[in-house]
Formats: C-alpha cells, sequence, structure tokens
C-alpha cells in the first residue's frame, strides 16, 4: 500500500499535465472551406509552371532535331 | 513518351504535395501551428539541392578522369540548378524562421535573418557556390576552365557538407536535428507527415532533374552549333 502510495505521489506531475494547452490550428479556416481557395491558387500557379515547362522542354526537343539533320 | 515517364511522375507526386500538404492532418504544435506543412516545402529545397550538388560533384569527378565536354556541362548546369533550389531554400527560410522564431511584426525591417548557425551556414555555401560560377566565367580556354573549375566543385562539396550537415550539429541551433534537437524523429515527423514529406522530396528533385536535363540540352545544343563540343 505504501509502495502504491508513493508510486502515486511520483505519478501525480505526469496525470496534472497530461491535459495539454489547446493549440491554435487553422481549423476556421477549414470549417468554412476557405482553404480551398488558397489550393485553388497554389494549383493555377503550379499548373501554369508545369505547362510552361512542357512547352520549353517540347521547344529544345524541336530544335535539337533542326541541329541534328544540318 | 516512354523515356518521359519520370517527368510525368513529377508533376503527380508534386499534385500530391500541394493538395495533401494543405489537406492532411498535422501534429498541433505550439509556435509551429500551421507552418509545420512547410516541412513539404522549404526543407525538400535543400534535399534537392543536395541531390543536385552531389549530381554536380559526381560529373566533376568524372570529368578529371575522361576530360568529356558533355561531363563538364552536366557540372556546371547542375550546380546552377542547385543555386537556385538553394536560394528559394534561403528565401523560404527567412519568412519561415521570422514568423515562428522572432516576434517581430510583419512590417518590421527586423528578423528577417536569424542568427542561427544553419542560416549563416546555408549562407556561405551559397556564396561558395556563387564563387564557382564567377570562377567558371573568368577562365576563357575551355579545358584550363573545365579543369580547374572541377577541382574547385570537389573543394566547394566538401564545404558545403560542412557548413549544413556538420557545423550545426556541433553548435546549438534552432533546426531541428541540429544542437541535439531531434529531426526525422517521432517527436517532429510523425507518420502522417512521412506519408506527404518523403513523396514531396522524390517530385522535388524530379522537378530540379526536369530543370536540369533542359538546361543540359539547350547547351549542348550551343556548343554543337558553335562547333567546340568534342566529346
Amino acid at each position: 500500500m505504501k509502495k502504491f502510495l508513493l508510486t502515486l505521489l511520483f505519478l501525480l506531475p505526469a496525470l496534472l499535465f497530461a491535459q495539454q494547452p489547446e493549440v491554435e490550428m487553422a481549423d476556421t479556416m477549414r470549417s468554412n472551406g476557405k482553404i480551398y481557395v488558397v489550393l485553388a491558387v497554389v494549383l493555377v500557379i503550379f499548373a501554369g509552371l508545369i505547362i510552361y515547362l512542357i512547352s520549353i522542354d517540347r521547344k529544345v526537343g524541336r530544335i535539337e532535331k533542326e541541329v541534328e539533320k544540318k | 513518351m516512354q523515356k518521359n515517364w519520370w517527368k510525368i511522375l513529377a508533376v503527380v507526386l508534386l499534385l500530391y504535395t500541394v493538395i495533401a500538404g494543405f489537406m492532411m492532418d498535422v501534429p498541433r504544435k505550439p509556435i509551429l501551428h500551421e507552418t509545420i506543412r512547410n516541412q513539404y516545402f522549404h526543407v525538400c529545397m535543400w534535399f534537392a539541392m543536395l541531390a543536385l550538388m552531389s549530381v554536380s560533384l559526381f560529373y566533376s569527378l568524372r570529368y578529371l578522369r575522361n576530360n568529356s565536354t558533355r561531363d563538364d556541362v552536366y557540372a556546371a548546369e547542375s550546380a546552377n540548378v542547385a543555386i537556385l533550389f538553394g536560394t528559394l531554400g534561403l528565401i523560404t527560410g527567412s519568412v519561415w524562421a521570422k514568423f515562428t522564431w522572432t516576434e517581430w511584426p510583419v512590417w518590421s525591417i527586423n528578423g528577417w535573418w536569424v542568427n542561427d548557425v544553419k542560416l549563416n551556414g546555408a549562407a556561405i555555401c551559397m556564396l561558395i557556390y556563387f564563387a564557382y560560377m564567377i570562377l567558371r566565367n573568368s577562365i576563357e580556354e575551355e579545358q584550363t576552365r573545365a579543369r580547374v573549375s572541377a577541382v574547385y566543385n570537389i573543394f566547394a562539396y566538401v564545404l558545403m557538407i560542412v557548413f549544413l550537415l556538420v557545423v550545426p550539429r556541433l553548435t546549438a541551433s534552432m533546426h531541428p536535428g541540429n544542437g541535439g534537437n531531434p529531426a526525422f524523429s517521432k517527436y517532429d515527423l510523425d507518420n502522417r507527415m512521412r506519408m506527404v514529406f518523403y513523396p514531396a522530396v522524390v517530385g522535388w528533385i524530379l522537378l530540379g532533374v526536369w530543370i536540369l536535363q533542359l538546361r543540359i540540352r539547350i547547351r549542348i545544343i550551343q556548343l554543337t552549333k558553335s562547333g567546340t563540343l568534342y566529346s
């Protein structure tokens, strides 16, 4: 019994501080759906950059063929 | 198309990174809050830079063995793209640090540079590679330029490893994984984040290789046209 009480005493701080304070996150952003707007904007920029990269890739491919022909 | 499968993979992985990176649950941590999602973007810049610098080192070593102009082009262009990723890493890190490690308000001129050993190391490392580019451009004769810059590149790579991966671990740094802080452990990267982070690293590296391939192809065309591509 004494050992048990002693253990409980040592565990007391852990039990008391187990409750972590609530950490603020963008929950409201998500709950009203506005985060999707940010995602959409980022995706548009990303799509634009990738399409641009593909067009450069094809252009370089065309020039490579021209150089090979000569 | 069959040769370009990895470009499609890069786009798919990065699309997944952006969508899952914004939408998936992340650990709730004080100070960091939602900025923990920067892990998928800022940290990946450095991974891509390290990968491309390693490619550059490989081709520099190969150049010293066989003196092929092609290897010199590969080494120089990978260092170029790596510098692009490193610069992006510095800028994104500066923004992230200002809003988490300092309490200066947005409009304040202070707090854009935190005096952290890893930041300074990264900045020194970028300067070392700027010097590589300046060194390259200052030598007219192609063979000498290629040889001198290949030797310098080996030196630069070793310094980069020291400044980015060794020194920050020896002193106190606020970056995870340095100065006794754990990184990639259960404390700061849980399994939900791993599901996005590892594909993100591969995606960003592949995007870097894609840009690198374009730069190399353009350079090879230029050299072929001017008749200076010997081997």
